[in-house]
């Protein structure tokens, strides 16, 4: 009977609340982190590729293979092949700080190609506008690579948004807190139908709610 | 002024250019024409110092160019206003904002950047159009926008490359009007590069046509179209199609001194009879009337007598390919012969 076993559904508030406050805290450092350092460095995979503002086949080619190295794992292994940087960096590998770690790689990867594939779409006549009225290439890159990638770049965050939920709950395996690790700890370990199913709506509601929002704010700067 | 000396541009071992010199006089419009392939982008990347030439030098205002890197690069570009083809503006940013973003990027004054976009915006007519953004105007405002952000850091050397293709005769007719305003006011020398011939009648002072990387043949515009009688000119002032008359000889005229009498017909008339004008194109261009006509006379006049009444007033002659009235279709004829 799960009714036994399930957490009265008033009592569920007391659960789930702290663990969405967790799961808003984690992603968003995560995605801080993610844009400051996976933004520039999509920037510079385009850049110094051939159809860039600085072709250096060199750099192009070492930092391409870093941002793919970070996405070639799937998160749970990473998630325990990045251990001993994690123990480095906070002395623990479980819990929330230790959560951080792995899905920053993995998020900066992913950011990194989908900055890469925004800026990619801006004409390259617009660059020319830039160089022929003598921009520096600092001015380029912010004034109108970045500028005109706007909306895809927020598309693209959206779609890396989701993917680090997904990945807050993953981490949940090493108790990394919030509404992934509610829902396996209690809903899968426990057999506690009430969590499971509230923390399935909440999952939905959020990710439904970003899109959502992500859409909206894509077309509003689409000119 | 600009002077372009020598100037080549290999990838790998082709020449795309092959030692073009081309000097436009300040406050001139030099066209540049060609079939595509020839190299026309190249030269307008080339002179917008977006590619670096091979060798050769691009001397705006007594300083050379070509050779710069760096800084001293990005100074030089700045001297050379350049208005791409379909104005390349920033999806994201309005007219003025389009306007303003050289001079931001150059770091002028907020208070100057708003004085001269607005200056800028009344120049090419679009004052009204300022906070629209690219996507809600049209292909020839776009175009104007693009002209006055290519003015926005005050250029000395304007150059269009295909700035017109792709747009009506209405908008193509005001674009051309704006850059000849742009010469006769401000003083810019303008280098167009193009391949349409009503561009080049339309507004250039000299004209150039650049074949395989060379340049073929260059001259005044009103003198290439009135001296010769090369392909150049042949495509700038092309024959209209004639009809076919009755038992006439056809001749072909060619407008060649600059004061051709507006009453050449009668008086030819007076001395060789009835002239049937069959086909006609008269205008002026850089100043000067600029024609060619295909008329009909009486097969029985003696050639040297026809040729010398017509030279009289101005007009070179040449006996058509072949009398009308072979059944033979009169435009057909006459292209072949305009080879």
């Amino acid at each position: 009977m799960t009714s036994l076993l399930a957490t009265p559904w008033a009592d569920v508030d007391d659960l789930l609340v702290p663990a969405l406050g967790e799961t808003v805290r984690m992603v968003g450092i995560v995605m801080a982190i993610v844009v400051l350092l996976g933004g520039p460095l999509g920037l510079l995979i385009f850049n110094t590729s051939p159809l860039g503002l600085t072709p250096h086949r060199a750099v192009h080619v070492s930092i391409s293979w870093v941002a793919n190295l970070g996405r070639s794992l799937p998160f749970l292994v990473l998630m325990a092949a990045i251990i001993p940087v994690t123990k480095l960096v906070f002395g623990t590998t479980i819990g929330f700080k230790a959560a951080i770690i792995p899905m920053s790689v993995a998020g900066i990867a992913f950011f990194a190609r989908l900055t890469e594939n925004a800026v990619r779409e801006v004409p390259r006549e617009l660059v020319d506008v830039g160089l022929a009225t003598g921009a520096t290439r600092w001015q380029i890159m912010r004034g109108i690579q970045l500028r005109e990638a706007l909306p895809g770049l927020v598309a693209g965050f959206t779609l890396n948004l989701v993917a680090m939920i997904e990945y807050s709950a993953i981490a949940g395996a090493i108790g990394s807190g919030g509404v992934g690790y509610l829902a396996v700890n209690y809903g899968y370990r426990r057999f506690d139908d009430h969590i499971m199913i509230a923390c399935i709506v909440v999952l939905i509601a959020m990710v439904q709610a970003i899109q959502f929002s992500g859409d909206r704010a894509v077309r509003a700067l689409t000119h | 002024m600009i002077e372009i000396s020598g100037l080549t541009k290999t990838y790998g071992p082709t020449p795309v250019l092959d030692g073009i010199d081309l000097t436009v006089g300040d406050a001139q419009i030099a066209a540049v024409v060609g079939p595509s392939g020839a190299g026309k982008s190249t030269l307008a990347r080339c002179i917008n110092l977006l590619e670096r030439p091979t060798s050769g030098s691009i001397t705006v205002a007594g300083q050379d160019l070509a050779g710069l890197s760096g800084g001293s690069l990005r100074r030089a570009r700045r001297q050379i206003g350049t208005v791409f083809q379909s104005a390349n503006l920033l999806r994201r940013l309005t007219a003025a904002q389009n306007i303003a973003l050289p001079m931001r990027h150059q770091g002028l004054r907020d208070a100057e950047v708003r004085s001269r976009v607005a200056d800028l915006l009344e120049r090419v007519g679009m004052l009204h159009r300022a906070n629209h953004y690219p996507s809600q105007l049209s292909g020839g405002q776009r175009q104007r926008i693009g002209i006055a952000r290519s003015l926005a850091l005050q250029p000395s050397v304007l150059l269009s490359d295909e700035a017109t293709s792709g747009l009506d005769p209405d908008a193509t007719r005001a674009i051309l009007d704006l850059l000849t305003g742009l010469r006769d006011d401000l003083g810019v020398t303008i280098l167009v590069i193009t391949h349409e011939m009503d561009v080049v009648r339309g507004i250039a002072d000299v004209v150039a046509q650049l074949d395989h990387g060379r340049i073929v043949e260059q001259g005044s515009v009103a003198d290439v179209v009135r001296r010769s009688d090369s392909p150049l000119s042949r495509a700038l002032l092309p024959m209209p199609a004639a009809p076919v008359a009755g038992d006439l000889r056809t001749w072909e005229l060619r407008y060649t001194e600059d004061e051709v009498s507006p009453a050449w017909l009668s008086r030819v008339s007076r001395e060789l009879g009835d002239v049937a004008v069959l086909a006609a194109l008269v205008e002026e261009s850089g100043g000067v009337p600029v024609g060619r006509l295909t008329v009909g006379l009486d097969p029985l006049l003696d050639e040297r007598r026809v040729t010398q009444v017509l030279a009289a007033v101005g007009l070179a002659a040449e006996p058509g390919p072949a009398r009308v009235d072979d059944a033979r279709p009169a435009t057909a004829g006459r292209t072949e012969s305009a080879a």
